[in-house]
């Protein structure tokens, strides 16, 4: 299957630069910053996922697609171990996350160890109860971090990062779901940034939102792609086209294809990625 | 020949039908809180015709009394304070620790199912049974006396099971995501706990053991069991002394009554001077419950004010 290939055959394939990388044309991908190795997933007894290998390249934004119950979140759930939370659940195969080789998914490996290195902004925005500042904060404040001066920095920072900052830098202590829609999900956005995290998951983060705030949530992603890798649900095949530079269509629980965006979306090389991408199916 | 009403005359009368329908609801809903509401009045209007000319000042500061006219609720209305401080302080940390354990920390089979069938049948457990237990175990087993204490201690086991669920509804009503959304920064369970399921669930915390503290303020039969005074003419010491450390618990050893005993023991007087105290005493208990479920409302809404999903 295609979407077994190695990263590096990935690169011989390149056309061009994908949209907004910083590596000139032609050249080798950016490195990976993980890798998922013939992963599985069940709930219970059904099998959500079947074994997938894919590569997610640093400083790139590498979009889930494909019809509902195909597993996407399940898969992107997998990156920050949140099926552990629930009884029944199982893994088989790896995700390696680099530099360090560390398998995600090893039993040995504390799960909230790597939900502090993998962060995740989900579909609907659920900002806690408590104000604009400790929603940024908490987990800062989880881990440890009690100097006022280190915690306002980090704070004006992540919002900063999150296009939000001009719009509550007045009232950081008012309560976090007063704000619209779309400054709760960019809340949400700074809540996952302000821990520096390797990974940034996104679940379908705009299908609750208005076309505008859709707009200044994907121009956000294409900016934080500069200081994180970024991995993104998303079942609206346009939104994958702008802000990714990779795509993998999921079918099923299996990874049809992998490759650049605009591989994907003008030469995909398997049909039934092309039968969706045009709409034919799904 | 159509089923479906097409023409405007048809569509109108479909409509005026099923509006009559919910002229007949309203109707009925309407008797119905009046029933409960009139019922309600009827008594507590009664009572306080019958006990008005009692209710003063010093209704409040006298010990009860061999003369109708001289007795009071003094001992009565301190007891029952002093039992409701005993029993939310054991009942509360007790019910919420255990209702937060058995949601968020308890593996889901069938001995957690077991015991959560156990606590919902708890709750409908007659209140003389817990006396009878308290009796067997408290006052004889553990040695603690016809005491506050142990009144305190009975009460506590009787509204446990109210406390338990209500804490457990409390949490379950707090959305999934945002669980989620404490885990996926990295924090523990316990750090969870602490930051989020216990504040966010705090309103309906609450207002179950006011629920619960409102059934066990009027309760009886336990509390004779254990073996309350009707008939009580001192104080317990006060929790407060003059010498170091200044604060004492001696009063939680002391005999002691409480308000359904001391109307219990008016009521069942042939002096019908006696039965205008205890409308008195018992229109003083509808206020202290009715007060205690005011709290609980400002409360929730003071506390619900910024929990918004």
């Amino acid at each position: 299957m295609e979407a077994r290939t190695q990263p590096t055959t990935h690169a011989t394939m390149l056309g061009r630069t994908p949209p907004g990388a910083a590596a000139p044309a032609g050249s080798a991908p950016p490195p990976l910053k993980a890798e998922s190795r013939g992963l599985s997933f069940h709930y219970g007894k059904f099998q959500a996922l079947k074994s997938i290998t894919m590569p997610v390249h640093e400083h790139r934004v590498t979009a889930l697609i494909g019809p509902s119950g195909c597993g996407k979140s399940t898969f992107l759930r997998c990156f920050n171990r949140m099926h552990d939370l629930y009884p029944g659940n199982r893994y088989e195969g790896e995700i390696v996350l680099y530099p360090d080789n560390t398998n995600l998914l090893d039993r040995d490996v504390d799960p909230i160890e790597v939900r502090m290195r993998v962060s995740m902004v989900f579909q609907k925005p659920n900002p806690f109860p408590k104000s604009i500042y400790e929603n940024v904060a908490y987990g800062l404040r989880v881990r440890g971090v009690k100097n006022r001066n280190l915690l306002d920095d980090k704070v004006e920072a992540s919002l900063r990062g999150a296009a939000l900052w001009d719009e509550v830098k007045g009232r950081l202590h008012e309560v976090g779901s007063n704000l619209s829609g779309g400054q709760q999900q960019r809340l949400c956005i700074a809540r996952a940034l302000a821990t520096d995290p390797e990974i940034l998951l996104f679940d379908e983060p705009t299908s609750a939102l208005d076309p505008i705030a859709t707009a200044s949530i994907e121009e956000l992603i294409a900016e934080l792609r500069r200081q994180v890798t970024i991995l993104i649900v998303t079942h609206n095949m346009q939104q994958a086209a702008r802000v990714s530079d990779y795509t993998a269509y999921m079918y099923l629980g299996e990874l049809i294809e992998f490759d650049r965006t605009d591989t994907i979306f003008f030469k995909p090389r398997r049909k039934e990625t092309e039968d969706y991408i045009t709409g034919r199916f799904g | 020949m159509t089923y479906v009403a097409q023409t405007p005359e048809q569509i109108r009368g479909l409509i005026a039908k099923a509006k009559r329908r919910d002229v007949a609801f309203v109707a009925l809903g309407v008797v119905a809180l009046g029933i409960g509401f009139a019922t309600f009045v009827a008594l507590f209007v009664d009572m306080l015709i019958d006990g008005w000319a009692r209710l003063s000042p010093e209704f409040f500061a006298q010990f009860p009394s061999r003369r109708a006219g001289q007795a009071g609720i003094l001992s009565a209305w301190v007891g029952t304070t002093l039992v409701m401080i005993v029993t939310a302080a054991v009942a509360v940390p007790l019910g919420v620790a255990a209702g937060i354990y058995l949601e968020e920390y308890a593996p889901k089979h069938w001995v957690t199912d077991l015991i959560e069938i156990n606590i919902t049948n708890l709750a409908g457990v007659p209140s003389i049974v817990y006396g009878l237990l308290a009796l067997g175990l408290f006052v004889y087993a553990f040695g603690l006396g016809q005491s506050i204490r142990t009144a305190g201690l009975t009460l506590a086991l009787l509204i446990l099971p109210v406390v338990i669920v209500a804490t457990r509804e409390a949490i379950r009503a707090i959305p999934g995501v945002i669980r989620e959304g404490a885990y996926a920064v990295g924090a523990t369970k316990w750090q969870t706990v602490r930051d989020h399921i216990v504040p966010y669930s705090m309103p309906g915390i609450l207002t179950g053991v006011i629920i619960g503290m409102s059934r066990a303020i009027g309760e009886t039969a336990p509390i004779i069991t254990i073996g309350a005074l009707t008939f009580i003419a001192f104080l317990p010491p006060a929790p407060v002394t003059g010498d170091f450390p200044f604060l004492s618990f001696e009063w939680l050893k002391a005999p002691f009554t409480v308000m359904p005993i001391q109307m219990f023991n008016w009521t069942s007087r042939p002096d019908e001077a006696f039965h205008a105290n205890a409308a008195a005493a018992g229109t003083i208990l509808v206020f202290m419950t009715l007060t205690m479920n005011a709290l609980a409302i400002w409360l929730r809404y003071r506390l619900r004010k910024h929990i918004k999903w």
